[in-house]
C-alpha cells in the first residue's frame, strides 16, 4: 500500500524527468485546467491524465487510492453546483477538482520528496528578501506529508480505545482525545527536530 | 566526558531535579527510577535540549547553555516514540535529512545513506514510506538517522518502551553493539546487564550510583 502523495519507486520517463520541470508543468497544467471551457474538454483532459498515470506505470490500485478521497469531495461540490449553476457547470467544476488533485498526485508519486523539496527550496530563494526561508518552507511541506499516516494511525487508535471502553459519544468525545494525541505528537516531533539540529 | 555541577532544574516553580553532580565517562550508563522522578529531564540536559535552571552541564568542556549546537552534534538523542522521530516521508530520505548541513556532496550523502541502511537491515525499505515499517524497524530507522551523524555519545530515553518483545530485543541488541558511549534511560531493567554504572533517580535526586546489581536492588527496595 502506498500512502497518499508518497513517492512510488519506478523508472518511467516521468520518474526520470527533473523535479523542477514536473513542478513547472504541473503549475501550467493546473492553470490550464481552470480555463477549460466545457464538460467535454474536462473529460478529455481527465483521459489524458489517466493516460499519464498508465505511462508512469502507476498500478491501478495506487491510482485509485490516490483519487478516491477527492472523488467524494467532487461529488459533493458537483451536487451543490447542480442546483445553482446547472449540470454542465457542475460537471466542469467537479471534473476540474479531480483533474488538479490527480495531476498533483501524479507528480508526488513520480518524484522523490527530497527532490521536490530541493526544487521548492531553490524556487523560494528569490523570496528570501521578503523573509521567506525556502529550506523551512520545504521542511514544513515534508512534515505535512509525513504527518498524514501518523495522524491517520492516531485516529484509528482513538477509535479503538473508544470502542474498547464502549464509548459511543458524539464528536467531542472523539475530537478531544485525538487533539490531545496530535498535540503530543507535535510536541515530540519538535523535540526530535531540535535534537537533529534543525534549529541550530 | 559529560560533567554536571550542582545541577538543578525547575519547570516554572516546580523543582524536578536538584543537587546533581556527576562525571559520566563510562561506556554504558543506565538510568532508572520511578515515573516522574526526573529521568527524562536529566537525559535532555545531556544534549542541551533542556538547559538547567541552576548549575551547569558540560560535554567535553562545552557548556550546554552556550554551545548547544556543537553539543547536539556530539550527543545523539533517541526518543521513546519512533513515529515522532521520523521527519521525512520515506526511509532513505529521513536518514539523508541528518546530513543536509554536512557539506557532503549529493553522491557522498547517497553512498553514506546506502551504507547506513545496510548496517541497520533497512536496505529493502530505502524507498518505502516510513509508516510501513514495524515499530522496531521505525526505532532502528530513528537510530540510523542519529548514528549517521557519528555522535560520540548516544542518549536514549526509553527506546524500547513502546515495542513488543521481539522489536525491543532487536533495538537493545543494536544498542549493545554500538562503539558509541551510551546513556540509557529505561524501565526494562534486564537491558542493564553488563552496564558499567547505573544511576537511580528518586524525586529529582540521584539516590544510588553503583554497579547494575546494587543499583537495581536499591530501586526495587524503593518501589516497595
Ligand atoms: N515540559 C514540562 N513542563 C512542566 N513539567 C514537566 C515537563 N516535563 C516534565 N515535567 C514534570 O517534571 C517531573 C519529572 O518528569 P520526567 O519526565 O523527567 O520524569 P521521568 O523520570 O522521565 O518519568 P517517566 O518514567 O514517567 O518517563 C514530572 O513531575 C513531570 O510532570
Ligand atoms: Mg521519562
Amino acid at each position: 500500500m502506498s500512502a497518499l502523495g508518497v513517492y512510488l519507486p519506478g523508472d518511467s520517463p516521468l520518474h526520470r524527468a527533473p523535479a523542477g520541470a514536473k513542478l513547472l508543468g504541473l503549475t501550467l497544467a493546473e492553470a490550464g485546467a481552470v480555463l477549460l471551457p466545457g464538460p467535454w474538454s474536462v473529460g478529455a483532459a481527465l483521459a489524458v491524465v489517466a493516460g499519464l498515470y498508465a505511462f508512469a506505470r502507476v498500478p491501478f490500485r495506487v491510482a485509485w487510492a490516490q483519487t478516491r478521497p477527492i472523488l467524494l469531495i467532487a461529488l459533493l461540490v458537483g451536487g451543490f453546483q447542480m442546483f445553482g449553476a446547472g449540470v454542465d457547470r457542475a460537471l466542469v467544476v467537479a471534473g476540474q477538482l479531480v483533474l488538479s488533485v490527480s495531476l498533483a498526485g501524479l507528480v508526488t508519486l513520480t518524484t522523490r520528496s527530497a527532490d521536490l523539496l530541493d526544487v521548492i527550496e531553490r524556487g523560494c530563494r528569490p523570496l528570501r528578501f521578503v523573509g521567506v526561508d525556502g529550506a523551512r518552507v520545504a521542511l514544513v511541506l515534508a512534515l505535512a506529508i509525513r504527518a498524514v499516516p501518523v495522524v491517520a494511525a492516531l485516529t484509528q487508535e482513538v477509535r479503538e480505545a473508544q470502542r474498547a471502553r464502549g464509548v459511543t459519544g458524539g464528536l467531542t468525545a472523539f475530537a478531544v482525545p485525538l487533539l490531545v494525541r496530535t498535540l503530543r505528537y507535535a510536541d515530540n516531533l519538535g523535540e526530535a527536530l531540535a535534537a537533529r539540529g534543525v534549529d541550530d | 566526558m559529560i560533567r554536571l555541577d550542582d545541577v538543578g532544574h525547575a519547570y516554572g516553580d516546580r523543582t524536578v531535579l536538584r543537587d546533581v553532580s556527576l562525571r559520566l565517562t563510562e561506556a554504558r550508563v543506565g538510568v532508572i527510577g520511578a515515573n516522574g522522578s526526573g529521568k527524562s529531564t536529566f537525559a535532555r540536559l545531556l544534549n542541551g535540549l533542556v538547559v538547567p535552571t541552576t548549575g551547569r552541564v558540560t560535554v567535553d568542556g562545552l557548556d550546554t547553555r552556550t554551545k548547544g549546537r556543537e553539543i547536539r552534534r556530539r550527543v545523539g538523542f533517541c526518543f521513546t516514540n519512533p513515529d515522532a522521530q521520523i521527519v521525512l516521508p520515506t526511509v532513505a530520505e529521513d536518514v539523508a535529512f541528518s546530513l543536509r548541513r554536512s557539506g557532503l556532496s549529493r553522491a557522498e550523502i547517497a553512498a553514506k545513506v546506502t551504507d547506513t541502511l545496510r548496517r541497520f537491515d533497512l536496505s529493502d525499505f530505502a524507498d518505502a514510506s516510513a509508516h510501513l515499517l514495524s515499530g522496531g524497524q521505525k526505532q532502528l530507522l530513528a537510530l540510523a538517522a542519529i548514528l549517521i551523524m557519528e555522535p560520540s555519545i548516544l542518549v536514549c530515553d526509553e527506546p524500547t518502551t513502546l515495542l513488543d518483545l521481539r522489536n525491543a530485543s532487536m533495538v537493545s541488541e543494536l544498542l549493545a553493539s554500538l562503539p558509541q558511549r551510551v546513556v540509557l534511560v529505561t524501565h526494562h531493567l534486564h537491558l542493564l546487564d553488563g552496564f558499567d554504572r547505573v544511576l537511580v533517580f528518586d524525586q529529582g535526586r540521584v539516590v544510588c550510583d553503583a554497579a547494575p546489581s546494587t543499583a537495581i536492588d536499591h530501586y526495587r527496595r524503593l518501589m516497595r
